[in-house]
């Protein structure tokens, strides 16, 4: 959305002849820190950053690069969570088979919601995610399986594929920085591919995608799903991150959260709401000792980012000097 | 005992009478949103917080100045709406000119910032405000007791919402604001101040939250919250509706508050989510609202 209001500036910029190794170079340098910051930072604060990271990453499938904003994901994250704990806890499915079931769960909740929501545009579209979502936190409320207000607790993490003991927090980690590669790599293949290059372009110009005969509709339906399923994934390893789920996974703060990650680093780029989740969660670490309300600063950070940095942290060095020598661009 | 369909009439006339109070709130909102929403194109996501606001105001006058419930009726509504001037000419003009789901974002920003500085001040927990003692008490209507207040407010919200409707409709300040819904720059090249009429419309929308809030607080608890989850309940009133039209804001408003009351008497379990039921069914059947014309 924000490609219609702010074209990158047209002076010419030489990529630099090298720069798809740099690339590759910055790339190996993140995975490095990645592997290491385990052995410097506390894990489970990381294991929540990369959770949320890939939360973010995967709601900006949908308003990045289909121009859809949904004010519901919160229902996909938390509905997984409440999925997998429950299964995990209750059934006593091994993670792997918890965690696909947050996932499918997901997937059929986002095929159910998107299948209303598309039916009305732009606003409307963002006003009904958020209905059909509130719906969805009243129904957690009342059903028996979510134990209302107390949530599903001390859930067991298992053992992965019978092999890898998750209650280690080590093993946990790398287990989480996995899931987290390969959502982030799902991601990229999928905008990369003809369906991602179709949904763009209804993006940019959904009468000329219609009148080129393709059904719109189901190409919208096809990237919610997506959406909702990744954040599902997210959702699902949050809840053996912490050991529960609870109604705070599902509220409408949670929606709210998500846009805000993905503003502050940059819609339509893959980094940018990695970057934001990093922002936010470590900001939400540190006002937690502090009596001062964070709601406030969020609402403030909202307001600021909307109003004069909407290309967000990764979008303003993407469109910067140095980031398109390097051969990056934003997507939107 | 009277029974109908095997409830009793006063539990059924009751929660009728629950109904018809939300439905003047949910109105009351609604008509605001679909003012500001016809003319700006925004999405006013701090109405829920204006609404607060107002109550707030009322609650504030009366504490901190001694002013009473009558003057506070118009009083907070003037606070709240030069607020929102303030808001709309330093902020949200500059946002016109981008995709809209920009100024569902601001406002979304400012309605978290606004709970946020109130809950720092005032905590989270609900503080009682009186009604005024000419409308306590309750009549006797024969078959249910009326307590006066509750029925003042399905009143009062009725005659605003009448007024503003007339406003917008019969006027010539209302011909000016449909006629710049319609083509704001035809509109501006006659001669009309086009930016101005957009901060009013604004200031309008969010003084009418003010009133509701100030209508809400003797009914319910004052609290910085209390405007958040009933904003997304406006927001599915608006869906239902369809924001083409102001009437069909206002009637809409009415009629989803009485059938959740009437969900409260026959099925308690749905209450919450019958609005929301509702709007998922019209957008199958009707996706463009009830009085909606553009899809």
């Amino acid at each position: 959305m924000a490609g219609k209001s702010e074209p990158i500036a047209s002076e010419h910029i030489a990529i630099h002849p090298k720069a798809g190794q740099i690339q590759l170079v910055l790339l190996a340098v993140i995975g490095a820190a990645l592997l290491l910051a385990p052995q410097f930072l506390y894990p489970i604060f990381l294991m929540k950053l990369l959770a949320f990271g890939l939360f973010a990453a995967a709601f900006n499938l949908l308003l990045g690069y289909t121009g859809l904003l949904s004010f519901g994901h919160a229902t996909f994250f938390g509905g997984a969570a409440y999925f997998t704990a429950h299964a995990v806890k209750v059934w006593g499915w091994p993670p792997e088979a918890g965690i696909l079931l947050g996932v499918l769960g997901a997937a059929a909740l986002g095929l159910v919601m998107g299948a209303i929501a598309i039916r009305r545009q732009g606003i409307y579209f963002a006003m009904i995610t958020l209905a059909l979502s509130q719906m969805f936190f009243f129904f957690c409320l009342q059903a028996g399986f979510t134990h209302g207000e107390d949530g599903i607790q001390s859930v067991p993490r298992g053992t992965l594929f019978g092999i890898f003991n998750l209650s280690d927090t080590m093993t946990m980690y790398y287990f989480v920085l996995a899931v987290f590669v390969i959502g982030l790599l799902i991601i990229w293949r999928f905008v990369n591919s003809p369906f991602g290059m179709i949904l763009k372009s209804i993006r940019e110009n959904e009468q000329r995608a219609i009148s080129l005969g393709y059904s719109v509709s189901r190409y919208k339906l096809g990237a919610f799903v997506m959406s909702a399923a990744l954040a599902g994934l997210a959702g699902g390893v949050k809840a053996l991150i912490f050991q529960f789920a609870t109604l705070t996974d599902v509220s409408w703060q949670m929606s709210g959260e998500v846009i805000l990650m993905t503003l502050l680093g940059g819609i339509g780029t893959l980094a940018g709401p990695v970057v934001g989740a990093g922002l936010v969660v470590t900001l939400q670490n540190y006002l937690a000792t502090s009596d001062f309300p964070v709601t406030i600063i969020t609402g403030v950070v909202f307001m600021v980012c909307v109003l004069v940095f909407r290309r967000g942290l990764i979008g303003e060095f993407f469109a910067s000097r140095l980031g398109r020598r390097l051969g990056f661009r934003s997507e939107s | 005992m009277t029974m109908i369909f095997g409830i009793p009439v006063q539990a059924l006339m009751g929660q009728l009478l629950v109904g018809l109070i939300n439905g003047s709130f949910y109105a009351l909102l609604s008509l605001g949103l679909a003012v500001i929403f016809g003319l700006l194109r925004v999405i006013n996501f701090a109405h829920g917080a204006q609404y607060m606001m107002g109550a707030f105001a009322a609650l504030l006058l009366l504490t901190v100045g001694g002013v009473n419930y009558w003057l506070a009726l118009i009083l907070a509504p003037v606070i709240v709406g030069l607020f929102g001037a303030v808001v709309e000419r330093t902020m949200l003009s500059r946002l016109y000119k981008l995709d809209h789901l920009y100024g569902l974002l601001f406002t979304f920003g400012l309605a978290l910032a606004i709970e946020g500085t109130f809950r720092y001040f005032y905590g989270a927990s609900g503080m009682p405000y009186a009604a005024p003692a000419a409308l306590t008490g309750a009549v006797n209507l024969g078959f249910m007791f009326l307590p006066i207040y509750r029925g003042w407010v399905v009143v009062a919200s009725l005659i605003v919402c009448l007024a503003v409707w007339f406003m917008i409709e019969k006027t010539k300040l209302g011909a000016y604001l449909r006629a710049a819904t319609e083509n704001p720059t035809l509109v501006q090249s006659f001669g009309i101040n086009v930016p101005l009429l957009l901060t009013l419309t604004y200031a309008l929308g969010a003084g009418l939250a003010a009133f509701a809030g100030v209508l809400a607080a003797p009914v319910y608890q004052v609290s910085p919250l209390m405007g958040s989850n009933l904003i997304i309940i406006v927001f599915a009133v608006v869906v239902v509706g369809g924001m083409g039209s102001i009437l069909g804001a206002i009637i809409t408003g009415y009629m989803l508050g009485v059938v959740e009351g009437l969900t409260k008497v026959f099925y308690p379990e749905a209450s919450n989510i019958v609005i929301f039921v509702i709007m998922a069914i019209v957008l199958i059947l009707r996706p463009a609202g009830l009085f909606g014309k553009d899809a």
